[in-house]
Order: structure tokens, then C-alpha cells, then sequence
């Protein structure tokens, strides 16, 4: 009898702790704190809470994550890390690489990771041949977006190179639209200026000059072209430009006050919350010259070292569901981006999304996907910071040549 | 009893202010002390604690980026200082004269003051961007010649930062100076009123001479104000068209923060520390020869 009882009991202690144990804390640091990106975020909330686990939300609000980056260091610093951070890019082997973050092999075996995503994606998650990120989408970073409106008034044609992209431009100005929507903060004249580069150099360029950051090839008579033809883009930019934010240039686009923006597929949000439709109120056609290239910016969240196993556990959950077919659906619709989970049906998306996922795959087997430097996932974080002065400096200060431009990304390119 | 007494008495001061100076020494001097560690270390993206003697400072006084903000330190601190001071003692001077409105003045001239630095600049920023704020205004105005777009222009962008900051301080250093010239003794300027001198030369000779000491303590608020200044340019133009208004405070937190490298952030942090006590301590100095 006595023996019965403790059994008992002994099942009984062991099924609670085991639910006890399922139920851990999940506390996330993002940014996505905008409209679209908010409601893109709380659907990952609600899957791990379906799951049981609760969702400790750590929002730093500030577009480009700077604000949320600093707090993540001291957190880390003090000891206490959060279960998971919006981190991409370098930055995430930066990070492993002071030992910080947690190993999530296991989970990707039993999802498959490797098969579902590309190489060149896969790589830029792991430390040492180990995953260490989830990844959650891709944004396309070389689209153009485009008034139909403003350029039918214009009898401007949408353009597939650089050359037709001036002659657009021109028309667009003597109709009295203005060519060219942008803002002057460092990092949109960085994509305006890596959209060139790719269409002016080409894929092997690019990779040779600002992944590979060959001294030699940022010296080149091409890179003298390429600058050459990003300074002639500021003549179609009015000269408000400087400070305005990029969701500003694109509401410039969609009141037809501007004929074009430089940007990637997260302008598209803007454009479906202002209740456009894609094809009939704007066009998104690649940047000129890179119809068969793709600039990638893959989000994604790295996962910290963890002490308590039931947080363990809701982190590795936290992990498969960022990967999930259904999370990655769900919330790219919200985003604007597209799934980074290949093999996907995509019915729900629209057209733009669907070029972007089709050329995606085609740019992966050609060798021709290319990772953003403007959006930091190309090189660590002090020598795209050089880099982005130098070309900011160039685009504001008439009097620099593209010689002393060429001889700055060189040093730039140096930075520790 | 009371000779013990007498020694708790003696030593209660230095018991109550015990707590307070630890704190202040622990998290203003020791932790300026790990950063002036951190500035010879080979740190990146987080503390790391190898000595790389001054590496750091060599990359910093390599970076173009870092000239600009000298540079922009000297021009917006010389200028904020000068005019702001001007315009203080200027509009302290007039509220002087006795007139009618003077406490409703008073209020209006140092309301700028409540106001956080990002409001100003924010404020200011619309006020000066050519689209939208005073040059179109002026435009629209009908003078369509007109033309105000410093905020723009690499080459003047930080003069407008000035423009924001000495709006935002002068009624601060106004109401330092008011309170200095309500101070100086009556039976001076009625002596010079009596000997024939005109009241320009009554300003000029006597009173601002014995508002020496407001000049000082004005010079020191203003320029901590300007050495400081982060928040005023971060809203005002967040480091200007390119770098160009870059000033030391924003280039410490670009680098420290942002681009993951701590090591060069600390190494800026530590000369912009070694500017503010080069004012200081000479002046810290003086005055306290003087009071022996």
C-alpha cells in the first residue's frame, strides 16, 4: 500500500514538473515596431504562445536597430541575454564569435535546414559549421518602384538599364515630376549606390569589390564608372532630400510627386497600406541592370547561450516555429518580404513577391545572389559603417573626384 | 559624554556625504578609468580587455570622420558660446532698464530652456528645411528669390546648429546675467551718473567689468552645453548631409555603439574628457588660488 501511494505520487510530481517544464519564457528583442512589421512580429507571439510558452516581447523601436543593438550589449555584458535577438549578417559571427550564442543543430537536423535553404543563406547562419540564427525571410534589396501614373504623363518607358533609367528620368523632370524619390540618410544612398554598382559591374564585381573588398577592383576604371554614374542619379533627386526618412520618398512615389525610388521590397508595405494595387497603381521592376542578379537582406534572429533548460526548450521551439511553413507564410504576407523557407507554395502573394522568389532561386543556381552591404549583411559592421561615409561623403560633396572617392573605399575597406 | 559627542559632531559631515562620494567615485571616476582602459584595449564589439597601447588613438586621429567633428566642435562651441553670451547679456541689459513687462519677458526669453534638445531640434529642423519652413514661407511670400537652405548644405549645415542652440541657451545665460547686474551696487553707477559718464560707457566700463564672475560661470555652462551636445544634432541632422555635422559626442556613439567599436568610441570619449578638463581644472585652479 504505502509503496502504491508513493508510486502514485511520485507519477503524479512527475507529470507536473514534466508540463511545468514545457511551459518556458521566450524573450525576444526586435524592432518591428511599425504597422505592417508589428503585426508580423505578434504572429510569432501567438504561435509560441499556442505552444505553451510565454512570450516576453522586448521591442526597441528605431528603423535601422541601433537603439535595440546598444541595450542587447549591455544586456549580454551583465550576464542576462535575452532568448533570442533580431540580428543578421556578420554581425551574427561577430557575436558567436565572443561565445555568446546558443548551438541549434538539433533543431535544424530535425527540420532540415540545409535542404530548405541556400547555401550562401545557410552559411551566413552558422559559426563554425554550426547554426546559430533562425532565419525569417528575404527582402529583395535591387527593386525600383515606379508611378505608372506619372510615368504615362511623361511618356517615359519603364527602364532596363542604366541608360534608359537617365532618359526616363529626363522626361519625368520636363513633365514636372520629380525622377527620383530618396532620402539622404547614409544607408538609402548606400542602396541607391550597391543597386548601381551591381547593374553598372555586375555580380563578380560586386562580390569582388564589397564582399571580397579586393583593393584592386575597388580601384578600377569600373568603379570609376560606377561612381560616376551614381552622382549623375542625385541630378533627378530634389534637393529636400537630405534627413528624409525612406518611407517619406516612397509616399513621394505614391502621390505621384515622384516618378521612381531606389528601394527594396519593403517599400511595397507602404504602397498596399496606402491601398495600392501592384501592376495597376505601381510596378516593381529590378533595378536597372540587375534583372538576373538579386541583393538579399535576410533577417533573421540569433539565439543566446540560455540557463535554464525549461527556456532551453521553449528556445529550440521558438527556432522550428521561425522556420515553420506556416510562420514563414503568415508572416512574410505581413511583412512584404518573401519566404527564405525554399519549396514553398505561394499562392497567396502577390505578383511582385512572386518575381522575387522565382529570381530568388534562379540567382541562387547562377551564382548571381548577392548579399546587401546598405543593410549589413556583406561585411561587419565597422567597415560598412567606413564605407557608407565615403559614399555618403561623395553623393553630398560636389567637389570630391571619383578618384579620391576610389582611394577613401580602399582605406575604408582597411577598417578594424 | 560631550568630548564624544563633540567627535560624532565633528565627524557626521563626512559620515552623511560618505555614501554619496563612494557612489561618485565608484561611477563617475572609476568608470572613467575603465574607459580610458577600454580606449587602450583592442576592444570591438564588446569589452575586451588585451592592451594595444594607443592603437586607438592613432585610427582616431586617422579618421577623416573624427577631423570633421573636431572641427564641427570648434566652430559650433566658439560660435554657441560667443552668441550665446551676446545675446544673454544683450537681452539682459535691456530687461534691466526697469521697463514694464519685465517678469512676463523674463518668462517668454527662458521658456527655450524647458524645452529638451530634441524638441529644438526636431522644431528647428522643420523651420529650416527649404521645402517646407522658412524659405518657403519667404517664397510664398512672394519673394521667390529667397533662399535659406544652409541646412542642406554640407559647407553650412553646422551653422544651423548654432542657430538651434543659441535659441535654446540664450535665456538661460539671460537669466544668469540679469542676476548678476541686479547685484552690482546701486552707489557705483550713481557715482559715475554723477561724474558725467553716459550710460553706454556706464555698461561698458563698470558694470560689465564687475560681472566677471558671471562671465565665468556662464562660460562653463555654455561650453559643457556645447561639448555635450549629442541630443541638439542627432534631431537637428543626424550627423548632417554625409558626416558633416558630425560632432565628437555623435562620433563616440556611431562608433561605440553602432559599428562595434568600442575601443575607438572610448578612445574619442577619452579626448573629449580631456578637452572639458582642459577648461576646467585651469579655471578650478584659479579660483580656488584666489579664495586662499
Amino acid at each position: 500500500m504505502p509503496c502504491k501511494r508513493t508510486a502514485l505520487s511520485l507519477a503524479l510530481a512527475g507529470l507536473m514538473s514534466a508540463t511545468l517544464a514545457q511551459a518556458g519564457e521566450v524573450e525576444v528583442l526586435h524592432w518591428w515596431t511599425s504597422g505592417g512589421e508589428a503585426k508580423a512580429a505578434a504572429e510569432l507571439k501567438a504561435t509560441m504562445q499556442k505552444q505553451g510558452h510565454t512570450w516576453k516581447d522586448f521591442a526597441v523601436a528605431g528603423g535601422a536597430g541601433d537603439s535595440a543593438m546598444t541595450v542587447l550589449k549591455s544586456r549580454v555584458v551583465s550576464g542576462n541575454a535575452p532568448a533570442a535577438a533580431q540580428i543578421k549578417g556578420p554581425s551574427i559571427q561577430e557575436w558567436a564569435r565572443e561565445g555568446v550564442l546558443a548551438n541549434m543543430d538539433t533543431v535544424a537536423k530535425a527540420n532540415k535546414w540545409d535542404d530548405l535553404l541556400p547555401v550562401v543563406i545557410a552559411d551566413g547562419l552558422k559559426y563554425k559549421g554550426s547554426y546559430v540564427a533562425a532565419p525569417v525571410n528575404v527582402h529583395r534589396v535591387n527593386w525600383l518602384w515606379v508611378n505608372p501614373e506619372a510615368f504615362k504623363k511623361a511618356n517615359a518607358k519603364l527602364p532596363t538599364t542604366w541608360d534608359e533609367f537617365f532618359a526616363a528620368a529626363e522626361a519625368l523632370k520636363k513633365a514636372g515630376v520629380i525622377p527620383v524619390a530618396h532620402g539622404g540618410q547614409n544607408w538609402q544612398d548606400f542602396t541607391t549606390f550597391e543597386a548601381v554598382v551591381l547593374g553598372v559591374g555586375g555580380a563578380d564585381f560586386y562580390k569582388k569589390a564589397f564582399v571580397q573588398l579586393d583593393a584592386g577592383t575597388l580601384k578600377s576604371p569600373t568603379m570609376g564608372k560606377v561612381l560616376e554614374t551614381f552622382k549623375k542619379v542625385k541630378s533627378y533627386t530634389d534637393k529636400n532630400a537630405p534627413g528624409r526618412d525612406w518611407n517619406l520618398a516612397t509616399a513621394m512615389v505614391i502621390k505621384g510627386e515622384a516618378g521612381m525610388q531606389i528601394m527594396g521590397d519593403w517599400a511595397k508595405g507602404e504602397f498596399l497600406a496606402a491601398g495600392k494595387a501592384p501592376g495597376k497603381d505601381f510596378a516593381c521592376v529590378a533595378a536597372p541592370g540587375t534583372a538576373k542578379s538579386y541583393t538579399y537582406n535576410v533577417d533573421s534572429f540569433a539565439l543566446f547561450k540560455l540557463k535554464d533548460p525549461a527556456n532551453q526548450k521553449a528556445q529550440q521551439d521558438l527556432a522550428a516555429a521561425i522556420m515553420s511553413p506556416e510562420f514563414q507564410e503568415v508572416f512574410n504576407l505581413n511583412k512584404g518580404s518573401i519566404p527564405v523557407r525554399t519549396g514553398m507554395k505561394l499562392d497567396k502573394f502577390d505578383d511582385c513577391a512572386k518575381t522575387s522568389a522565382a529570381d530568388f532561386i534562379a540567382s541562387a543556381k547562377g551564382g548571381t545572389l548577392v548579399p546587401s552591404i546598405a543593410h549589413g549583411m556583406a561585411v561587419p559592421s565597422a567597415i560598412e559603417g567606413a564605407m557608407k561615409d565615403v559614399v555618403s561623403q561623395y553623393w553630398n560633396d560636389d567637389k570630391m573626384t571619383p578618384a579620391a572617392a576610389m582611394d577613401k573605399l580602399v582605406a575604408a575597406a582597411k577598417t578594424k | 559624554m560631550a568630548p564624544s559627542s563633540a567627535r560624532l559632531a565633528a565627524w557626521m559631515p563626512k559620515l552623511v556625504l560618505a555614501p554619496s562620494f563612494v557612489l561618485a567615485l565608484l561611477f563617475i571616476y572609476g568608470l572613467m578609468a575603465w574607459n580610458g582602459y577600454l580606449s587602450l584595449s583592442a576592444s570591438r564589439l564588446l569589452p575586451n580587455y588585451e592592451f594595444v597601447g594607443f592603437d586607438q588613438y592613432v585610427t582616431l586621429f586617422d579618421s577623416e570622420r573624427w577631423w570633421v567633428a573636431l572641427k564641427n566642435l570648434g566652430i559650433f562651441g566658439g560660435l554657441f558660446i560667443f552668441f550665446g553670451m551676446a545675446i544673454g547679456l544683450l537681452l539682459a541689459i535691456l530687461l534691466d532698464q526697469k521697463i514694464r513687462a519685465e517678469g512676463v519677458l523674463r518668462t517668454i526669453y527662458l521658456y527655450p530652456m524647458a524645452l529638451s534638445f530634441i524638441v529644438t531640434g526636431t522644431a528647428w529642423k522643420w523651420i529650416l528645411n527649404p521645402g517646407l519652413g522658412l524659405e518657403k514661407l519667404v517664397n510664398d511670400w512672394g519673394f521667390a528669390g529667397f533662399q535659406f537652405d544652409w541646412l542642406i548644405n554640407p559647407d553650412r549645415a553646422i551653422y544651423t546648429v548654432v542657430i538651434a542652440g543659441v535659441w535654446q541657451s540664450a535665456g538661460f545665460v539671460m537669466a544668469l546675467f540679469l542676476a548678476g547686474l541686479r547685484g552690482i551696487d546701486d552707489s557705483i553707477l550713481k557715482a559715475a551718473q554723477i561724474d558725467g559718464a553716459s550710460l553706454p560707457r556706464i555698461y561698458w566700463r563698470i558694470i560689465i567689468p564687475s560681472l566677471r564672475p558671471v562671465f565665468f560661470s556662464t562660460l562653463m555652462v555654455l561650453s559643457h552645453l556645447a561639448i555635450k551636445s549629442f541630443d541638439l544634432v542627432m534631431a537637428l541632422t543626424a550627423g548632417g548631409p554625409g558626416f558633416a555635422t558630425d560632432v565628437p559626442a555623435t562620433f563616440m556613439y556611431t562608433m561605440a555603439f553602432t559599428r562595434g567599436q568600442i575601443g575607438l568610441g572610448a578612445a574619442s570619449a577619452t579626448v573629449m574628457l580631456a578637452t572639458v578638463a582642459a577648461i576646467v581644472v585651469p579655471y578650478l585652479y584659479s579660483e580656488l588660488r584666489a579664495k586662499k
